[in-house]
């Protein structure tokens, strides 16, 4: 089997309270998965249930096909780095880096040299000797990955791990992980509940919701074809419109807002006539314009609000009760008003169907 | 709206400075004025000089009593740690409700007055007390001495102080960030190891601090190792009581008790250079 890390049926509740329903997943040797989700939704769980810290109410997880059932944390081999890097603040850097090895019976002087060397691969080189609280949180998030790697684990786990940086460094420090992990090749999961982050690293997304997974699947694939309307609606932003469909076979819908609409994303899901389901737009996907624009089908909205970001901006407008978002290049906005009547566009391709 | 604290401060006007008055006053009055008079004391009684100095720092039984006061308090400050590091793990790793409670009955000891504690101890360690009687009737035909001895007066010191460093530890202990220990067991980190590399430098600066509170206060201790210790094992603060209450001799306690207060300051002038004072309190 090919699946190096599987999760099969892992239920864990506290109590009476379920935070994870049936979680099944597998991922492969070297994958780098993102496990996305509003707080509550289970990744962290799902995170703990792997490293050992919770027992799985039911379940089974093993790596490499051996079962983690029976091992405590010390002894699954798994590299975490925690939200708040839990660098030892008592030990520099290479100390930190060296006890993972020091408690592997690695010697001293062979264990600081193999330190020293994750150490500048995580570009560190020359902060060895500095303790925790003189490097900055960048610093000790490199750090922390350092320590989590340098043992050679069958499984690197990352916590919300660049929650604590401010923009320009979280950027940094996605790529920079990005390349340690290729360069590594280690499995590695990736927690956060920001979808830029998740979308710019993965190799796969898994969308938890309620202690469920919504989706696991590449970046793309959730973004362009989303399964639930939960995800539709996490991910990026959205038009969600309700339909029903009129003729399955050519991909037309009835929309109280839109009117007739015809359908033609890739991989939707097979329709049927009757069927009561969400449109997906994506607001990328929309034009605006004073007239109908001949050659895609139209309909009409009330701008409410302009929000600008510079290089593009964001039209939000009223049609009929719907709320509809489009984002319009930065220099189309100059002619939009608040309180203007005008006309959205979209074509087939652009309008994905959700089964609800 | 009142004005807060911080815009007083601001407004640089005296009056917030005025409330420290009557606390300057006293502590300058009742401490200060005396302090310097047992400091003249000692180079003026009876005759101008060092004499005192030269006496107390040459004199056998003045040495051995300095000598066993170190002692004693090293060996209270051990045994403290010894019975409070483990309470304060305790304390530490049960649920709040029970950690307060352990906390209640600590300090119920805490506010008991030190002289009655010192008395309970007497009538506990006594010759027809229940320690002794318990001993006979467990076929010990003659039980030791247990009162007036360095034993009674070491258990009772270390009952009356452990709190202080029970107190000190569990405040560290319980700012542990849990992440830290889990942080150690992902990377392979057991028990011992994870104690000794991990959980035992995380918690010495509790060590530390607990240790010189009890090591400091223990120095000075009066009534405990005078009412409960062996007459001859004195402790200096009753050597000191003896010069002046017995033999009127001011100048000698006097100069005893300068070189007491200057070897405390010492040892606080360490441990604020290596810790910083100001967490011995908070």
């Amino acid at each position: 089997m090919s699946a190096y890390l599987r999760l099969a049926g892992v239920n864990k509740t506290f109590g009476s309270f379920t935070a994870l329903g049936h979680i099944d997943l597998e991922v492969e040797k070297g994958e780098f998965v993102t496990f996305l989700g509003p707080s509550g939704s289970g990744k962290t769980t799902t995170l703990m249930v792997i490293a050992g810290f919770e027992q799985a109410t039911k379940g089974e997880i093993t790596v490499a096909d051996q079962s983690l059932a029976h091992l405590a944390p010390q002894e699954r081999n798994i590299g975490i780095v925690f939200q708040n890097y839990a660098l030892f603040p008592h030990k520099t850097a290479a100390e930190n880096v060296y006890f993972p090895l020091q408690m592997r019976k690695v010697g001293k002087k062979e264990g600081m040299k193999k330190a020293e060397e994750m150490l500048e691969l995580v570009g560190l080189a020359g902060f060895a000797h500095r303790l925790p609280k003189e490097l900055s949180g960048g610093q000790q998030q490199r750090v922390a990955l350092a320590r989590a790697l340098v043992f050679e684990p069958d499984l690197l786990l990352l916590d919300e791990p660049l929650g604590a940086l401010d923009k320009n460094l979280r950027e940094q420090m996605q790529i920079e992980i990005k390349r340690i992990q290729k360069r590594l090749g280690v499995t590695t999961i990736f927690v956060t509940h920001d979808q830029t982050e998740a979308m710019s690293m993965s190799d796969r997304i898994v969308v938890f919701s309620n202690g469920a997974i919504e989706q696991a699947a590449a970046p793309l694939d959730i973004y362009h074809r989303p399964a639930t309307r939960f995800v539709a609606d996490f991910i990026g932003e959205s038009n969600l419109l309700e339909a029903t469909i009129t003729d399955a076979a050519s991909g037309k819908a009835q929309s109280p807002v839109l009117g007739e609409v015809t359908c033609g994303a890739e991989g939707m899901p097979p329709l049927t006539d009757g069927q009561a389901v969400t449109l997906l737009i994506r607001p990328e996907h929309l034009k605006l314009s004073r007239e109908p624009k001949e050659g895609r089908q139209n309909a009409q909205m009330v701008i409410e609000t302009i929000v600008n970001y510079g290089d593009n901006a964001v039209v939000i407008g009223h049609a009929g009760d719907q709320q509809i978002r489009v984002r319009v290049p930065g220099a189309d906005v100059v002619i939009l008003k608040e309180g203007d009547s005008c006309h959205f566009s979209w074509t087939a391709d652009a309008v994905f169907v959700l089964d609800k | 709206m009142g004005l807060s604290l911080s815009a007083l401060a601001e407004r640089k006007t005296l009056w917030p400075w005025l409330l420290l008055l009557p606390l300057t006053i006293y502590l300058a009055l009742f401490f200060l004025v005396p302090l310097i008079e047992v400091g003249i004391m000692s180079v003026t009684e009876p005759r101008p000089g060092l004499g005192n100095y030269e006496k107390v720092l040459t004199g056998s039984l003045y040495r051995k009593v300095f000598i066993n006061t170190f002692g004693t308090a090293l060996l209270v400050t051990f045994c403290c740690l010894l019975v409070g590091y483990p309470l304060a793990y305790l304390m530490s790793t049960v649920s709040k409700r029970a950690a307060m409670g352990i906390l209640l009955l600590i300090t119920m000891s805490f506010w008991t007055s030190f002289l009655v504690r010192t008395y309970a101890w007497m009538v506990l360690l006594g010759n027809n007390g229940p320690v002794i009687w318990l001993m006979t009737q467990l076929g010990i035909a003659e039980p030791p001495p247990l009162l007036f001895t360095r034993f009674s007066s070491t258990l009772a010191m270390v009952h009356i102080l452990a709190p202080y460093m029970i107190m000190n530890i569990y405040t560290v202990m319980q700012k542990i960030d849990p992440s830290l220990i889990r942080s150690a067991e992902s990377m392979g980190a057991y028990g011992k190891s994870l104690f000794r590399h991990v959980y035992l430098p995380l918690t010495a600066p509790g060590i530390a601090n607990g240790s010189v509170l009890v090591f400091v206060i223990c120095l000075g201790f009066y009534v405990t190792p005078v009412l409960l210790g062996s007459p001859r094992e004195q402790m200096a603060a009753g050597l000191i009581g003896n010069q002046i209450e017995q033999f009127l001799a001011f100048g000698l306690g006097s100069a005893m008790s300068i070189i007491l207060l200057v070897v405390t300051l010492v040892i606080l002038g360490i441990y604020h250079r290596r810790f910083g004072l100001d967490k011995l309190y908070g």
